[in-house]
């Protein structure tokens, strides 16, 4: 069983607007990757259907040598993980009661003491000790965030896919997020694919970098690869500066 | 913690002991403790529902008498199994059924102010009603059952789809387009009652009222009960649906599946009582609103809470009604509707004050809202 996940020729069109169009990759298995680029460019499209939140129209989506949308839903959710940011948090759910979400597909409504271990690893994973019997619509947006996280570190899958997870976090918690994210694969093995808008949490944070621009993939490489000067302006049809921090390029764009 | 998920039968002296020698807890066995901590709450509603339950069987226009009753008065034993038990059958199960049926809705429709009544289920229960008296009026209870099931169903799928089509995001707007829609079947339903002239036959329907409860033409709610235990095997289910679409399929969820599942068991539970009892309203919103506060939005910690605070609203309701005016009775529904208001302003009033905070018992863990 080939354990990776291969997309071929993904197409998906909305009326006469093709917003994802033909795009092809392998995903770099135990890595992080960002898929970045411009608003509507299609990259939150793609991770909508390579996390089957969004039917595609035509190509191939190959998980774990079986075509995903032939995965049976209970089975995929031990695979593959994904985080939106619809998520309701009106709900006055506990930290521990959302982690525990995390084991529902491995054990239903009944928690077995294993599950209950996974969910307390989970909770001391994201240091949410303290916050386990808090209502998660109390929390500020960070902590949030991590319980979140927590869920789907109970969930146990290898895949995780974070849908622009940065989002209404401020610089703090957002960097704290994507240090969890370099945890997540460097420490748990996990491969990790995000969409990111801000590019350098993207380059600084993961090992790959798929950019998108018109629904086609622009650059798809190593980060070194696509955080060039070129490349950027290319994608996003700005003036860049690549600076050399702690060995990663950062842009400077203003 | 895999305790949390159990509902044990806790002995009143357990409790009795943790309630009055707190002091004594140090050295009670830690789990026993741990149990009763977790459903006092439940603890004290039962307790509270077993005696008013009691107190309600010996109110009414004949005086019972405990006595007779187990020295085997056949005149009183009569009075005690055609009526008053039968009465407080039905009371038990339409307050565990409304507020059952307005937890579920709440939980799937991601929405605090949506039940049965201001989501058009009772509305659509009585068209049903109304359809089968117009077209089947030789038929009895069952076909009205059967057409009142049916309709409800349809018409509060049909309410949650549309208004998940349109997408709607505010709040208030949900049940506002609930209650229009269930107008609208409402003035369709009074239509057909004026035309072919069934509007005395209809009005029991409408105004709930549980004067007319003996047995033999009650057992229908008897159904409540397998539909609330199959909502409590699939509360989990629903939590996870209440969180969105997204959240579902990452899970593996069934969110369609699971929607319609939870809202037939609601709908059903509902034209159960309507068909029975009459219309009831407010229970569905305001019980499982007010347990939330204090025991959040897990299902399975609240369903128990609020099936007996459901069941114990309605039979003091009942018991209002039935003494106010001794020896007549004012329709339960204006007691309900009278209470039942004045509890939803003070909720909103709460609401408004506390924000979306959660009511702790105890001591609070102070931690701050920052890292």
């Amino acid at each position: 069983m080939a354990a990776n996940m291969n997309i071929v020729d993904l197409v998906k069109s909305y009326g006469s607007k093709t917003v994802v169009d033909e795009v092809s990759f392998e995903v770099p298995k135990g890595k992080v990757l960002s898929l970045i680029g411009p608003n509507g460019a299609g990259k939150s499209t793609v991770m909508g259907m390579i996390s089957r939140l969004i039917a595609k129209d035509t190509g191939v989506i190959d998980f774990e040598g079986q075509d995903l949308s032939k995965w049976k839903s209970k089975e995929l959710a031990k695979h593959l993980s994904i985080l939106t940011q619809h998520n309701n948090i009106q709900m006055k759910l506990t930290v521990r009661e959302l982690v525990a979400f995390g084991r529902f597909p491995y054990s239903g409504s009944r928690l077995t003491p294993e599950d209950n271990e996974m969910i307390d690893r989970a909770v001391a994973y994201m240091e949410l000790e303290e916050f386990e019997d808090r209502y998660i619509d109390e929390l500020s947006g960070g902590q949030r965030q991590r319980a979140y996280i927590a869920m789907v570190i109970a969930q146990d899958t290898d895949y995780i896919l974070l849908d622009e997870p940065t989002n209404n976090l401020d610089i703090y918690h957002a960097s704290n997020l994507m240090r969890i994210v370099r945890r997540l694969c460097d420490e748990l093995g996990k491969t990790v694919i995000l969409v990111l808008h801000e590019i350098n949490y993207a380059a600084f944070y993961s090992d790959y970098i798929c950019a998108f621009r018109d629904g086609k993939i622009a650059k798809f490489g190593a980060v070194s690869e696509v955080m060039t000067k070129e490349c950027l302006k290319d994608i996003y049809n700005v003036d860049f500066e690549i600076i050399n921090v702690h060995d990663k390029p950062l842009s400077v764009y203003y | 913690m895999e305790y949390a998920e159990y509902y044990g039968i806790i002995c009143p002296i357990q409790v009795y002991r943790i309630i009055f020698f707190n002091h004594t807890l140090a050295s009670a066995n830690c789990m026993e403790v741990f149990y009763i901590k977790k459903h006092l709450s439940t603890v004290i509603l039962g307790s509270l529902l077993f005696v008013t339950a009691v107190i309600s069987l010996f109110i009414g226009v004949l005086d019972l008498n405990i006595g007779a009753l187990f020295s085997g008065d056949s005149e009183d034993l009569q009075i005690f199994l055609l009526s008053r038990l039968p009465r407080l059958l039905a009371i038990l199960c339409t307050g565990i059924g409304m507020s059952v049926a307005g937890l579920i809705m709440q939980q799937l429709c991601m929405n605090k102010f949506v039940s049965p009544t201001t989501g058009a289920t009772i509305q659509s229960a009585q068209f049903g009603i109304a359809l089968a008296m117009v077209f089947f009026p030789t038929m009895g209870l069952f076909t009205r059952t059967i057409f009142a099931f049916i309709f409800a169903v349809a018409g509060t799928i049909l309410f949650v789809f549309f208004v998940q089509r349109i997408k709607v995001k505010d709040t208030v707007l949900v049940p506002l387009i609930g209650i229009m829609f269930g107008n609208i079947i409402g003035g369709v339903t009074n239509f057909i009652a004026w035309q072919f002239e069934i509007n005395q036959q209809l009005s029991t329907y409408f105004s709930g009222s549980f004067s007319l409860i003996i047995r033999g033409k009650y057992e229908l709610v008897w159904l409540i009960v397998p539909l609330v235990i199959i909502a409590f095997i699939y509360s989990n289910h629903f939590n996870i649906v209440g969180m969105g679409q997204d959240f579902s399929k990452n899970l593996g969820v069934n969110y369609n599946l699971i929607l319609i599942l939870g809202l037939s068991i609601a709908s059903v539970i509902t034209a159960s009582i309507v068909v029975i009892v009459g219309q009831i309203s407010y229970i569905g919103l305001i019980v499982p609103n007010l347990v939330a506060i204090f025991k959040g939005d897990k299902i399975r910690g609240t369903l128990v809470d609020t099936a007996l605070f459901g069941a114990l609203f309605v039979l003091i309701c009942d018991i209002i009604a039935r003494s106010v005016i001794m020896p007549f009775e004012i329709p339960i529904e204006m007691v309900v509707g009278i209470i039942g208001s004045l509890v939803f302003i003070a909720m909103l009033f709460y609401k408004l004050k506390h924000g979306k905070k959660a009511v702790h018992f105890g001591k609070k863990k102070e931690v701050a809202a920052n890292e």
